[in-house]
């Protein structure tokens, strides 16, 4: 009895391959979605801050329903198809993100405000030049966290009959065959570490100044 | 699915005797999530707090801690779920046993982090009161770094509780149970009554630690001045 069939990896190269890319494709729309929509809450939150508090509140309650729930809640209405994965998943990036991106908004100093103000920039103007650049290895770490987060929480949309490396895993716990069980579960974290990696990537690309404060 | 009107499906489910008395009811299925988690937690807490704060009280661990909180977080918790059962057999003691290796991890993390936080300023003054390391770790290390422990406990709480409610793909009880039969049946009234048990408990069991945490902490800050 052997405990890992190379023979049916070989076999089944392309499905696997397949599942691989739609976990990527589930992953990827959900954290740029839910980026989007993160966003446009900090931006709320930080001109207004008494809806902070609200808004931290309810992507707080989103992030604390289990997931199977949330899917499981939404079958009725959306039925099995991506957009009820794509709902769930977005629902789960949105605390993370607002959370950072208010922090690293908040982590400006006071200096660099006063002197965009003292240049006269307009408070947009300020925020899009000055704040939000400033911010943005905060913000990224957060979108960071977010996709790593949904890289293993894809792997319940397979009871949506979706799920990425996720099906793998459904499947050989139902035929009780290790190597699919393995297959899904060690390159679902391979795939967290591999976006992991690629996201920290863009946030030097897109921040070439802190890197040489950093190093 | 069937055509019933959803409201209609939530009904017959609800007025079922079945849900409400007996062995698949509601209030058994509850007692189920509650005990599972509440055992895995408290089992964790013990296997892994005690060490974690003689770690971070010798200054080890630390990277430890950061690599657990990065492979912890890409790990999926359904495919440890699915290893665990699938090796150790179907029941509610594999998912037990996958549910204490999940969290275990926040609670180490954390605790470790609670430790290294204390100031410094604090602990010289205890060594220099001549305190035993084990009085410095009991009397000024643990309490001063409860809240933090407190935060690790919380978010193992609320990830048990979602695992728990996965335990029920893999044949386990749990209200997570009625979110899978209703996949499985096609009965939405069923899914729907299941999701939002859960979705329930989630929010309340945060509500209720949150609460609990900030009483814990004045009790702790108080006991620490009285001191």
């Amino acid at each position: 009895m052997s405990f890992f069939n190379w023979e049916w990896v070989a076999r089944n190269w392309t499905t696997i391959l397949e599942r691989t890319w739609e976990h990527i494709f589930l992953t990827a729309v959900a954290v740029a979605v839910g980026t989007l929509i993160a966003m446009g809450l900090a931006v709320v939150a930080v001109r207004r801050r008494r809806w902070y508090g609200p808004i931290t509140s309810v992507t707080n309650i989103l992030y604390t329903i289990p997931s199977l729930a949330l899917f499981a809640f939404l079958v009725p209405f959306t039925g099995l198809s991506t957009l009820t994965s794509e709902i769930g998943l977005v629902g789960y990036t949105l605390l993370i993100i607002v959370r950072n991106t208010v922090a690293g908004v908040d982590g400006v100093s006071p200096g660099v405000r006063e002197a965009a103000d003292g240049m006269g920039f307009t408070p947009a103007r300020r925020f899009w030049k000055a704040e939000f650049p400033l911010a943005l290895p905060v913000i990224m770490a957060g979108i960071r966290i977010a996709a790593v987060t949904t890289v293993g929480l894809v792997t319940i949309t397979s009871i949506l009959g979706q799920g990425g490396l996720g099906y793998l895993i459904l499947a050989g716990m139902r035929s009780f065959f290790w190597t699919q069980i393995i297959i899904g579960t060690v390159g679902s974290v391979i795939l967290a570490v591999v976006i992991d990696v690629f996201l920290l990537r863009v946030e030097r690309l897109l921040t070439p100044w802190s890197r040489r404060v950093a190093r | 699915m069937t055509n019933r009107p959803l409201i209609e499906e939530i009904i017959l489910f609800l007025s079922d005797p079945d849900t409400w008395w007996g062995r698949a009811s509601i209030p058994l299925r509850l007692g189920e999530h509650l005990l599972l988690s509440v055992a895995a937690v408290v089992m964790a807490a013990v296997l892994v707090i005690p060490p974690a704060l003689w770690a971070a009280h010798r200054r080890r661990g630390v990277a430890a801690a950061a690599a657990v909180v990065n492979i912890g977080r890409a790990v999926p918790t359904f495919g440890i779920l699915v290893v665990v059962v699938v090796w150790l057999g179907l029941g509610p003691w594999p998912a037990l046993v996958a549910l204490v290796a999940l969290s275990g991890p926040p609670m180490f993390t954390n605790t470790v982090a609670g430790v290294l936080a204390v100031n410094p300023a604090v602990l010289e003054s205890a060594w220099g009161m001549g305190m035993t390391p084990m009085m410095v770790l009991t009397r000024v290390e643990a309490p001063l770094a409860l809240p933090v422990i407190a935060e690790g406990i919380r978010i193992a709480v609320s990830q048990v509780i979602a695992t728990a409610t996965l335990s029920a793909l893999a044949a386990g009880g749990g209200l997570g149970r009625f979110i899978v039969d209703g996949f499985a049946q096609r009965d939405q009234g069923e899914l729907l009554v299941g999701a939002v048990l859960v979705a329930a408990l989630a929010v309340v069991a945060e509500m209720a630690f949150t609460g609990g945490q900030r009483r814990f902490t004045t009790a702790g800050i108080s006991a620490q001045d009285g001191r």
